[in-house]
């Protein structure tokens, strides 16, 4: 004891000025020669600084229905060009159930679709034939599917303007979205949730619109709806009778934006195709003169316009009522590109910006009070011995403070009664240690020595009893969300730097100012 | 100061069929309070949306619920939190794809009626899917935490102080989770989270009476007339009973002003350890110990392994 290891001295001292160095840009700023691994800040959690939490599900099988609907649509084009007739061609989703109608006709077909369709399993049963996905091309459709809507959104949430939003994936089919000092909820929902599939199709002139509402519907057509209107005190909804076919997709949409439509004086979005959008609409309106052609967004037609010539600008307009901000918005959407599959919320945890504050005030108070009560308390009760565990707490918060802000950690409300807790359980090996010591000089020995054997009995106890809270704190971390996660991690935290301080640090104060004298008479504990 | 005499003795173990008889009625008591009154579950685990407003005066909660009886949500929980002019309203997932908007609906309603001086303050939605997996998160984490505290007990001790151990657990859980049934106290995923940092805390509090018991034990058999083990250990918990006391003591300390200063969001989370912390205090003197003893001659533990055991560091 009196001859304290120099370099442990050391190490105590720099890491000392390391996390006060760490700890101070997060009370105030810092000046530009501080090195910049120690100019971090704590992240506040979006409990505390408010915000938009919202975990989104994609419908990854929908994505893998549709991509089976384009099959269908290319087995369908496969047979007529060859000239196989089918009697039945359909689609569960997963599975592409052909009939061919004559036998004979049955192995050509099987032939040529089994070269064309690779990413199918084929079954032949008589004259059907059965496809189905393979299980690895229906995986790497749902990847890309999330991967794909977590770019959408994003590029949706980032033309909110608001800074550093999260957005990431989380597990295999789930997108978590955070957008810090963000209120507006209703709107964020709105415009994430949104798919924003955009289709122009020709209507279908020549078919009988009523014959096809009585359920009579022409094979290669469907009915489509307009947005519902008031007429008299009845909501009517347009019908269309279109052609299932897209002829063009917002995929072919470069740009968007809104735009005055000077006829009726009404707020439109005005659309510009890409070069090969522009050439299919050149096509769509050279061939159709006189036919109308329906935008249809979301599934519901918005407007049907004639073409009266040849369009080649490559530009469209849609119309439809809208409020400026649903102009906007909409303008925002389809320049973000239509979501692979739909997104449904699952969960929103949002916090108004004066909750947020309160937690903050709240839980700054209850860490102070709670620090200066067991402060004062430890003074009381160990007196000189307690003064050096309140060197050691105060050591032990502002290495929390500076380890979290290195690791970029994120300061949660739990997480501030993680920290709390520690304040109370810090000073726990201290008093491991400081009732050994009493014990010992009861049992007789000189002050130097039980000040020995209490640092050295004590510190198989401490690990041993802190290991069992750090187990917890891992299993927290695991299977914890969101705050409860920060909780675990100021835990953690907390506990390695309560070991450090409350052993290292107070061994090496006390060891310091017991050095020097010659013969210790009484023990301020 | 000493608030406990250095010369304490008392008979811990000679109480503990006393101790026992109370501990088993605690926890029987909680455990038909679990099952009959049941616990009031939060969101996380039923699904639902919670919005959490303040209003700029106070409002009467029956005007509160004539603004969303139009929309369909007359049979909402609506209750004050905190002060008066904050509401908590909460709501039950219907169809799943539109419950996500619940949250705006009743806001907008809100805001309609009390011309827009309503102040959105937390909304929390989760979705049934969701309730499901965290209800099924929160399960594994308590019975994974437990598991992993055997075995390291196990690892450092013997199996009979691990059996005390996690029995000692499974106590101060199952009061914790009955002290939530009685109150009625919303059990959500912070409180989750308090269960589990009991169960650590508790243990602490115990593996240090286990260690002086192993110390002492280890001792013993150097004496010529060494002790029988219930003395032993009657006296390593007198020995330690000023350091439990003492940091449960400092614990409490930060707890009492977690729960009246920390707000209502965390009120849950505190008052789950504040009970965890006394009944962890107390199962470690009374429950831990005992039990491991009891357990002597029914585990097998051969003596060169438990020379090793209590040789070791």
């Amino acid at each position: 004891m009196h001859a304290y290891p120099r370099w442990k001295l050391w190490l105590i001292l720099i890491v000392f000025a390391v996390s006060v160095m760490g700890a101070l840009p997060n009370f105030m700023n810092v000046p530009t020669w501080w090195p910049s691994m120690l100019s971090k800040k704590m992240n506040l959690g979006l409990d505390l600084k408010g915000g938009i939490h919202l975990v989104l599900d994609v419908e990854v099988d929908k994505a893998v229905a549709h991509s089976v609907a384009e099959d269908v649509d290319s087995v369908r084009r496969s047979l007529r060009e060859k000239r196989i007739a089918y009697s039945s061609l359909e689609n569960d989703g997963r599975t592409i159930t052909a009939v061919i109608r004559n036998a004979g006709d049955t192995a050509a077909a099987a032939k040529l679709l089994s070269d064309s369709m690779h990413d199918f399993t084929m079954q032949q049963a008589g004259n059907k034939l059965v496809f189905t996905l393979k299980d690895s091309q229906a995986k790497d459709i749902k990847k890309f599917a999330v991967e794909q809507a977590i770019e959408v959104v994003r590029n949706r949430i980032d033309a909110l303007g608001t800074t550093e939003p999260v957005i990431a994936k989380q597990g295999d089919h789930r997108i978590l979205v955070q957008i810090p000092g963000y209120e507006n909820t209703a709107r964020a929902k709105s415009l994430i949730g949104r798919t924003a599939e955009l289709e122009f199709k020709l209507v279908d002139e020549k078919g009988d619109l009523d014959k096809a509402l009585a359920g009579d519907v022409p094979p290669d057509d469907e009915i489509v709806y307009g947005d519902p209107e008031k007429r008299g005190d009845k909501v009517y909804r347009q019908p269309y009778l279109v052609k299932k076919r897209t002829e063009l997709s917002g995929n072919e949409v470069s740009d968007a934006r809104v735009s005055i439509d000077s006829r009726y004086n009404e707020y439109a979005v005005t659309l510009k195709f890409n070069n090969r959008g522009a050439e299919r609409f050149d096509r769509l309106t050279s061939q159709h003169v006189g036919d109308r052609f329906a935008i249809i967004l979301e599934g519901v037609v918005k407007s049907a316009p004639v073409i009266r010539e040849r369009i080649s600008g490559g530009s469209a307009q849609i119309t439809g009522n809208f409020t400026p901000q649903e102009a906007r918005d909409l303008a925002i959407v389809l320049r973000a590109g239509a979501l692979p599959a739909p997104v449904n919320i699952v969960e929103e945890r949002s916090i108004g910006p004066s909750l947020g504050q309160d937690s903050i005030n709240k839980g700054t108070s209850s860490t102070i009070y709670g620090f200066i009560a067991v402060v004062v308390f430890m003074l009381v009760y160990y007196r000189l011995f307690g003064l050096v565990a309140d060197i050691a707490l105060i050591f032990n918060l502002v290495l929390i403070v500076a380890a979290m802000s290195m690791i970029g950690a994120t300061l949660s409300l739990p997480g501030i009664a993680g920290i709390v807790l520690t304040v109370g359980m810090a000073v726990d090996a201290n008093v491991l240690i400081f009732e050994r010591i009493r014990e010992e000089l009861r049992n007789g020995r000189t002050p130097l020595a039980a000040v020995d054997a209490g640092f050295d009995r004590a510190f198989v106890t401490i690990v041993d009893s802190n290991v069992t809270t750090l187990i917890a704190a891992v299993v927290l971390f695991q299977f914890g969300s969101g705050p409860v996660k920060g909780f675990a991690v100021t835990l953690t935290i907390g506990l390695l730097a309560s070991m450090f301080t409350a052993i290292t640090v107070t061994r090496a104060i006390i060891a310091l100012s017991l050095g020097r004298r010659k013969r210790i008479e009484r023990l301020s504990i | 100061m000493e608030l406990i005499r250095s010369d304490t003795h008392i008979d811990f173990l000679g109480r503990r069929k006393i101790a026992m008889g109370i501990s088993g009625t605690l926890v029987l008591a909680s455990i038909l309070l679990l099952i009959f009154k049941g616990l009031n579950f939060g969101i996380d685990f039923t699904g639902g949306t919670l919005v959490e407003t303040r209003f700029a005066q106070a409002p009467s909660i029956a005007d509160v619920r004539e603004a969303l009886t139009p929309k369909g949500y007359g049979n909402a929980v609506i209750q004050q939190y905190g002060n008066p002019k904050e509401i908590m309203i909460r709501v039950q997932n219907r169809d799943s794809k539109a419950s996500s908007k619940i949250s705006n609906t009743v806001l907008d309603a809100l805001n309609a009626k009390f011309s827009n001086k309503v102040e959105m303050r937390r909304v929390e939605y989760v979705g049934p899917q969701v309730g499901k997996e965290l209800t099924q998160a929160g399960i594994m984490a308590v019975l994974f935490a437990m598991i992993a505290i055997f075995g390291y007990v196990m690892f450092r001790f013997e199996l009979r102080y691990a059996v005390g151990a996690d029995l000692a657990l499974v106590h101060d859980t199952s009061i914790v989770l009955g002290a939530f049934a009685i109150t009625g106290m919303e059990f959500n995923l912070t409180v989750v989270a308090a269960v589990l940092t009991v169960i650590g805390y508790s243990l602490n509090d115990t593996i240090v009476v286990f260690d002086r018991i192993r110390e002492m034990n280890a001792a013993n058999r150097k004496k010529k007339n060494p002790e029988d083990e219930p003395t032993t250990a009657n006296n390593a918990i007198n020995q330690t009973l000023s350091r439990t006391l003492i940091t449960s003591f400092t614990v409490l300390i930060v707890l009492l002003s977690l729960f009246f200063l920390g707000g209502e969001v965390i009120h849950g989370f505190a008052f789950a350890l504040l009970v965890g912390v006394v009944v962890g205090t107390y199962s470690s003197i009374y429950i831990a110990s005992p039990i491991m003893l009891m357990m002597k001659g029914h585990t097998k533990a051969d003596e060169d392994a438990v020379r090793e055991m209590e040789a070791r560091p």
